[in-house]
C-alpha cells in the first residue's frame, strides 16, 4: 500500500491524476475502451455507443442539477435540439461532423439560457416544473414546425462524414461517441477545478451567502444551463448520428426523466457518479433482459412472466440504491477505493 | 482619522418593525470598530445593509467617500468588502481549500473555455491564487492540516477561522465580522482576538465587527458603538463607552420606568 506522497508543486497537487497508481489504472482504462469495439459483438457495441451518448448527456445534467443545484426536466428537449440541429445541418449543408456537433451545441446552449431565465426566481421543484413546460414546449415545436422538423415523421440522415470518411456502422460511430465522451468529461472535470466550478457548488451550498462573496447569480445559473444543455445538445447530436433518424418520439419526456434518476442513482455533484449512473441505468434493463433469456431453459414461462416484471424490479433497483446509497454509486466507488489503498489495515 | 465607512441615517423596517432607525456611525480606517448592543438591536441588519442585501428605506452608507446605494452585493464584494456571517455560512460540498479559494473569485477573470481546457492563463490564474491563498492565509491562520478535508466535519471553531480565511481570500480592505467567537472556548477566542488583531496591523485591514463577547471587545476595539432598539445610543473609545449611563442602561436595564417607556414612544407623552 501507498502511505502518501510529497508533492514538490502546486500543479502537481492540483493534478486530476495525482499518484501513478491512479495514472496506470487511468491508462489502462482508456486501452480498455480502445480495445473494446475490436473484441465486442455487435450488441455490446450497440450498448457501447448508447452508454457514451447517456454519459455526456448525464454529466451535462449532472452539472447543472448536482452541482448547480438547478433541478432539470427539460434535458430531453435540449437534447432534441441537437437531435435535430444535426439532422437538419446535414440535409441542408452538408457540414462535416464536428462542425455540426458544435453547432447543436451552441444552438441548444441558446435555448438552455433561454429556458434558464427563470431561474433567477424559482428553484427546487418550480424550477423542475418551468423547465418542464420548456421540455413539452419543445416537443410541441419538433412535432408541428413540418417544415424544419419534418413533423411527427422526423428528418433522416445521411451516416456522420468527416475527410470523405463515413461513420456508417456502429463500430465507426464508437469511435466518434466513446472519445468526445471522454474529452467532455475531462473539460467537466476541468471546470470545477477553476473558479466557476467552485460558483456552481456555492450557488448550490448556499446562494445567498455566494452574491455576498461577489458571484453574480443570474450570470452564474444561466452558465450553467448553457454548459449543460451544449452537453445535451452535443449528446443529441450523437444520438441522431447513431440512429440516423429524429422524430418527436426520440426525446420524450420519459428521457429526461431517465437522465435525472441517472444522476441521482450515480451520485449528485459526482462526475464519476453520473458516467456510472449512465452506465447502470442503460445497462440494467438490458442485462434483465439477459437474465430473463438465461432463465427460459429452467422456466420455459420466464419471459412471460418476466417481461412485465421488468420495469418493476428496474424501478426497485433504483428505489433500493436510493434508500441504501443515498450518496450513489460513486460511494460504493469511493468505498471499494478506500479499502484498498488501506488495505491490509482496516478503515 | 479619515473613516473608510460612513453610515448615514440609515433607517430599515420590515413591515411595522423598524430594524434601524436614523443609525449613524463612522468606522475610522484601519482601526478595529465594533458595534455592540442586546439582542435584536439591529446589529446583522446593519450588516446586512452595508453587504447590501437588505436595501435600508432611508439614509446612505459611503464607502471610500463614495454613496454605496444601488451598488449590487456581488460589486461590494469585489470593492474590498468582505464579511463572515453569525451563522457560518460555508460551503458544505467543498473542501476547506476550495472554500477559502472562492474567497478570490471577484479577483479572478478566467471564463469557460478556459476553465474547461484548464490551458493557459486560467491555469495559471488558478496557480497563483492557490500560492496566495498557501503562503499567506492557510499559513496565518494555522489551518495547513485540514486543507483538504470537508468542511462539514470540522469543529465550530475551525470552521469560523475557515470562514475569516475567506474573507482574507477577498482581499478586503474592511473585514466585517459577525460574532467572530461565539461559541468559541477561551483558548480559540484568544486565536482569533490575535487574528484580528494582525490582520489589522500586518494587513492594513480596517476590522467592523459584531461581537457580544464584551472582555474581548473592551480589549482589541479602537473604537465602538452601540446600537440599542435599532438606534445609536454611544460612540467612542472603549473607556468613554463602558461608563456612559445609557449603555448600562441598555445593558442591565433600569429601575426608573418613565425614562424606559420614553425610550421605546419617544413621540408620545408619558402620562
Amino acid at each position: 500500500m501507498r502511505i502518501g506522497d510529497a508533492k514538490q508543486s502546486y500543479e502537481a497537487d492540483e493534478a486530476i491524476l495525482t499518484s501513478s497508481t491512479q495514472k496506470i489504472w487511468f491508462a489502462l482504462f482508456l486501452l480498455a475502451l480502445l480495445l473494446f469495439p475490436f473484441m465486442a459483438d455487435a450488441y455490446l457495441l450497440y450498448l457501447g455507443c448508447l452508454v457514451g451518448i447517456a454519459v455526456i448527456s448525464t454529466t451535462g445534467l449532472n452539472i447543472l442539477t448536482g452541482f448547480t443545484g438547478l433541478i432539470s426536466l427539460g434535458q430531453a428537449g435540449f437534447m432534441g435540439v441537437g437531435g435535430y440541429t444535426v439532422a437538419w445541418l446535414s440535409a441542408n449543408t452538408g457540414l462535416p461532423f464536428p462542425v455540426t456537433l458544435i453547432l447543436a451545441g451552441l444552438l441548444a446552449a441558446a435555448v438552455g439560457i433561454l429556458v434558464g431565465l427563470p431561474s433567477l426566481r424559482v428553484k427546487g421543484l418550480y424550477l423542475a416544473i418551468a423547465t418542464l413546460a420548456a421540455s413539452v414546449f419543445l416537443h410541441f415545436i419538433f412535432a408541428e414546425w413540418e417544415s424544419v422538423t419534418g413533423g411527427m415523421g422526423g428528418l433522416s440522415l445521411e451516416p456522420a462524414h468527416l475527410f470523405g470518411l463515413t461513420f456508417q456502422s456502429d463500430f465507426g460511430m464508437y469511435f466518434i461517441i466513446v472519445p468526445l465522451a471522454v474529452l467532455m468529461v475531462l473539460a467537466a472535470r476541468n471546470v470545477f477545478r477553476t473558479r466557476i466550478g467552485r460558483a456552481f457548488i456555492a450557488i448550490r451550498d448556499r446562494d445567498i451567502s455566494a452574491e455576498i462573496l461577489g458571484i453574480n447569480l443570474l450570470h452564474y445559473k444561466l452558465m450553467s444551463f448553457a454548459l449543460s444543455s451544449f452537453y445535451a445538445g452535443v449528446a443529441g447530436g450523437l444520438f441522431a448520428y447513431f440512429f440516423r433518424v429524429v422524430t418527436p418520439e426520440s426525446f420524450p419526456l420519459s428521457m429526461s426523466i431517465f437522465y435525472l434518476a441517472a444522476v441521482i442513482v450515480g451520485g449528485m455533484g459526482n462526475l464519476l457518479g453520473g458516467i456510472l449512473g449512465a452506465a447502470f441505468m442503460t445497462l440494467i434493463p438490458e442485462i434483465l433482459k439477459l437474465l430473463t433469456t438465461a432463465l427460459t431453459p429452467f422456466y420455459p414461462n420466464a419471459p412471460i412472466f418476466m417481461s412485465p416484471m421488468l420495469e418493476i424490479i428496474f424501478g426497485a433497483l433504483i428505489v433500493g440504491f436510493l434508500i441504501f446509497e443515498p450518496h450513489g454509486l460513486a460511494e460504493i466507488w469511493h468505498r471499494i477505493r478506500r479499502f484498498f489503498s488501506l488495505w491490509p489495515f482496516k478503515n | 482619522m479619515s473613516s473608510i465607512l460612513e453610515i448615514n441615517n440609515l433607517s430599515l423596517s420590515f413591515g411595522g418593525v423598524k430594524a434601524l432607525q436614523g443609525v449613524s456611525f463612522r468606522v475610522p480606517e484601519n482601526t478595529v470598530t465594533t458595534v455592540i448592543g442586546p439582542n435584536g438591536a439591529g446589529k446583522t441588519s446593519l450588516f446586512n445593509c452595508i453587504s447590501g442585501f437588505y436595501k435600508p428605506q432611508q439614509g446612505t452608507i459611503t464607502y471610500q467617500g463614495k454613496a454605496l446605494t444601488g451598488t449590487k452585493p456581488p460589486a461590494r464584494a469585489a470593492l474590498g468588502l468582505a464579511r463572515t456571517f453569525q451563522n457560518i455560512a460555508l460551503f458544505r460540498g467543498m473542501t476547506v481549500l476550495d472554500n477559502i479559494k472562492l474567497g478570490a473569485h471577484v479577483h479572478m477573470k478566467s471564463g469557460l473555455l478556459g476553465s474547461l481546457a484548464y490551458f493557459g492563463a486560467a491555469r495559471r490564474e488558478e496557480m497563483a491564487v492557490r500560492q496566495e491563498v498557501e503562503r499567506h492565509i492557510i499559513d496565518f491562520l494555522e489551518i495547513d492540516h485540514i486543507r483538504r478535508q470537508p468542511v462539514a466535519s470540522l469543529s465550530y471553531g475551525l470552521q469560523k477561522r475557515v470562514e475569516l480565511a475567506r474573507a482574507l481570500a477577498m482581499r478586503p480592505k474592511v473585514l466585517m465580522l459577525d460574532e467572530p467567537v461565539a461559541g468559541m472556548n477561551r483558548e480559540e477566542k484568544e486565536d482569533m482576538a490575535r487574528f484580528i488583531l494582525d490582520i489589522r496591523e500586518e494587513w492594513g485591514v480596517t476590522v467592523l465587527m459584531v461581537e457580544h463577547d464584551m472582555g474581548m471587545v473592551m480589549d482589541i476595539s479602537d473604537h465602538i458603538a452601540v446600537l440599542n432598539f435599532g438606534q445609536v445610543i454611544a460612540e467612542g473609545l472603549p473607556s468613554e463607552v463602558q461608563n456612559n449611563q445609557q449603555v448600562i442602561e441598555a445593558y442591565l436595564g433600569t429601575s426608573d420606568m418613565d425614562s424606559l417607556r420614553k425610550k421605546l414612544n419617544p413621540d408620545r407623552e408619558v402620562a
